[in-house]
């Protein structure tokens, strides 16, 4: 649905985005995770055909990015969510979402039916005729979910959709995007929160100007986080560890009366490992294996770049 | 180009001026004061003058005063531009409507017939209580009534459109470096200088505001549209207006 090779954009001397190469498949949830300034709403401005590339490739569908007679044609295939709501404040919730069905040529019987579907989904039927502008910053943003959706559009960009959102809100819109994705759509998610990335995409992205890795995201915790063992203990003391760190080759780290060892192979090193605790005179009273969260990943590897 | 993009656009545009209180007071108050002050100003003229008027007098005047709405039309349409360019800028509404299948020259005209309609309307309604106040105070001292005539028919027909396309480029030129509507409109009313140029130099009697020279000021302005235009497309370009704009 979305293959991008080497695609790059500079604004003058600076490089935005560097050689990104990626593919997102037909009904896939895909998440660009990075941090500020890392090139991700530039890479949506690129793929809407709102800004030009610089150099490299991008198909959305069988149309290509960059050609003039191709950006109508993926404009009608897209729905944009954009980092600001941008709303006509004066109109209603309604007319907000009426412009942008008429603007995408939706029959009006189909556009009168999509407002009311999404309105309703989202908790803002009964406020239709309210001024958009009169709405808390959450509505808005469903109203913008809404707006993105009203053509139903075979691609859905969304950047930073749950940005400043209070939890209650965040959880509506996130849900929301669930369902939707649940209905086959292709999604191409902008975020830089971890946990929303891990509940939506099937695949994420990470990137700092270059794309760093990509992956799902089991696949991105077990290929860069060790894992961890953790063992509570009745009393952990110095003599202690510098006992174990004798009897075991791993790097051991101390944490109140917690042990955190790394390991390769949990279940052929855990024994071991308990065994050079108790015969070191160590009580054990909880041993617990560590899965590395995708935070963990994301972390290390936009530290790797620095 | 598809005229019915643009016209969605130019709908929007002016559903959103006629809720807001400044753009309606900017539609009103002109051609309300312009409609009804100046004949009552006429009315005033002949009462004080009475038979010492005489009558070449009173309709140089007519025109002088009939020439105010080839000014509203410069003015006018700049402010609703303004506001509805910048005021995209301001609600950082650019984004989303960019990324919809529609032609920079297909949001440009809607932005243009958006402010274009209204303005024009309001000048026309203002124009036609302009015309019957007039007759019915200069009637009995002219003996006829003055109004329609070629000269005003040129100058509402012909060179207030012109005018009033001049004026909606002009807001498009001006708004790609504005960041508040009411600076934009500030720039925007430059546009209104030549004519109140041209309005000073019929005062002091320079030219006649007859129909041969309301024939040339249009086709000044005229040939001024098509080089505004040229600008204007060039300034109103989607890149730009992303990158730099918002």
């Amino acid at each position: 649905m979305i293959t991008v090779e080497n695609l790059t954009k500079k604004f003058g001397e600076v490089t935005a985005v560097e050689g990104l190469t990626f593919q997102v498949e037909e009904g896939e949830a895909f998440g660009f995770l990075g941090p500020n300034g890392a090139g991700k709403t530039t890479t949506i401005r690129m793929l809407c055909c709102l800004i030009s590339k610089t150099s490299g490739e991008a198909k959305i569908g069988d149309y290509q990015i960059g050609k003039a007679a191709d950006s109508l044609q993926i404009r009608k295939m897209i729905g944009l969510l954009p980092d600001n709501v941008g709303l006509y404040n004066d109109l209603s919730a309604f007319e907000n979402l009426d412009f942008y069905g008429k603007l995408y040529e939706t029959p009006e019987g189909r556009r009168r039916e999509n407002i009311e579907r999404f309105l309703k989904m989202l908790g803002l039927w009964e406020r239709k005729d309210a001024r958009a502008g009169s709405f808390s910053k959450g509505m808005q943003q469903k109203l913008a979910l809404a707006r993105a959706l009203v053509h139903e559009p075979k691609i859905l960009f969304m950047d930073e959709p749950t940005a400043n959102l209070d939890p209650e809100s965040a959880k509506t819109v996130r849900d929301f995007i669930i369902e939707i994705k649940k209905q086959g759509r292709t999604i191409f998610l902008n975020t830089h929160n971890l946990d929303e990335a891990q509940r939506v995409c099937d695949r994420i992205g990470i990137i700092k100007t270059k794309l760093l890795t990509i992956g799902t995201p089991e696949q991105l915790r077990e290929s860069l986080s060790t894992p961890k063992t953790e063992i509570r203990l009745a009393q952990v003391t110095e003599v202690l560890v510098s006992a174990l760190k004798k009897l075991i080759p791993n790097k051991i780290e101390v944490s109140g009366d917690k042990l955190i060892i790394d390991v390769t192979d949990p279940d052929k090193e855990n024994p071991t490992i308990i065994a050079a605790i108790t015969s070191t005179g160590g009580q054990v009273r909880e041993v617990t294996q560590l899965v590395p969260t995708l935070e963990d990943v994301y972390l290390q590897i936009v530290k790797e770049t620095k | 180009m598809r005229i019915s993009k643009a016209w969605i656009v130019a709908a929007k545009d002016m559903r959103v001026f006629l809720r807001k209180k400044y753009t309606i007071y900017s539609l009103v108050m002109f051609p309300i004061i312009i409609g009804i002050g100046l004949p009552f100003a006429l009315h005033l003229v002949i009462t004080r003058q009475g038979a010492l008027l005489h009558t070449q007098h009173l309709t140089d005047l007519m025109s002088a005063f009939a020439f105010f709405f080839a000014i509203g039309s410069s003015l006018i349409p700049t402010l609703l531009a303004s506001y509805s360019l910048v005021g995209e800028k301001v609600e950082k509404s650019l984004e989303p409507l960019l990324a919809a299948p529609i032609t920079d020259s297909e949001l440009l005209l809607g932005k243009g017939i958006g402010a274009f309609i209204p303005s024009i309307g309001s000048l026309y309604i203002g124009s036609i209580v302009f015309m019957v106040l007039s007759d019915l105070f200069t009637h009995s001292t002219l003996g006829y009534y003055y109004f329609p005539n070629w000269t005003i028919g040129i100058l509402l027909l012909i060179l207030m459109p012109l005018m009033s396309v001049l004026s909606v480029e002009w807001s498009v030129i001006v708004s790609a470096r504005a960041t508040d509507p009411r600076a934009a409109q500030l720039q925007g009313v430059l546009i209104a200088i030549p004519m109140f140029v041209i309005y000073v130099a019929t005062e002091v009697g320079a030219i006649k505001l007859n129909t041969g020279t309301i024939w040339i000021i249009s086709g000044a302005t005229f040939i001024a549209d098509i080089i505004l235009f040229f600008l204007s497309t060039k300034t109103f370009q989607r890149e730009e207006i992303l990158t730099k704009w918002t």
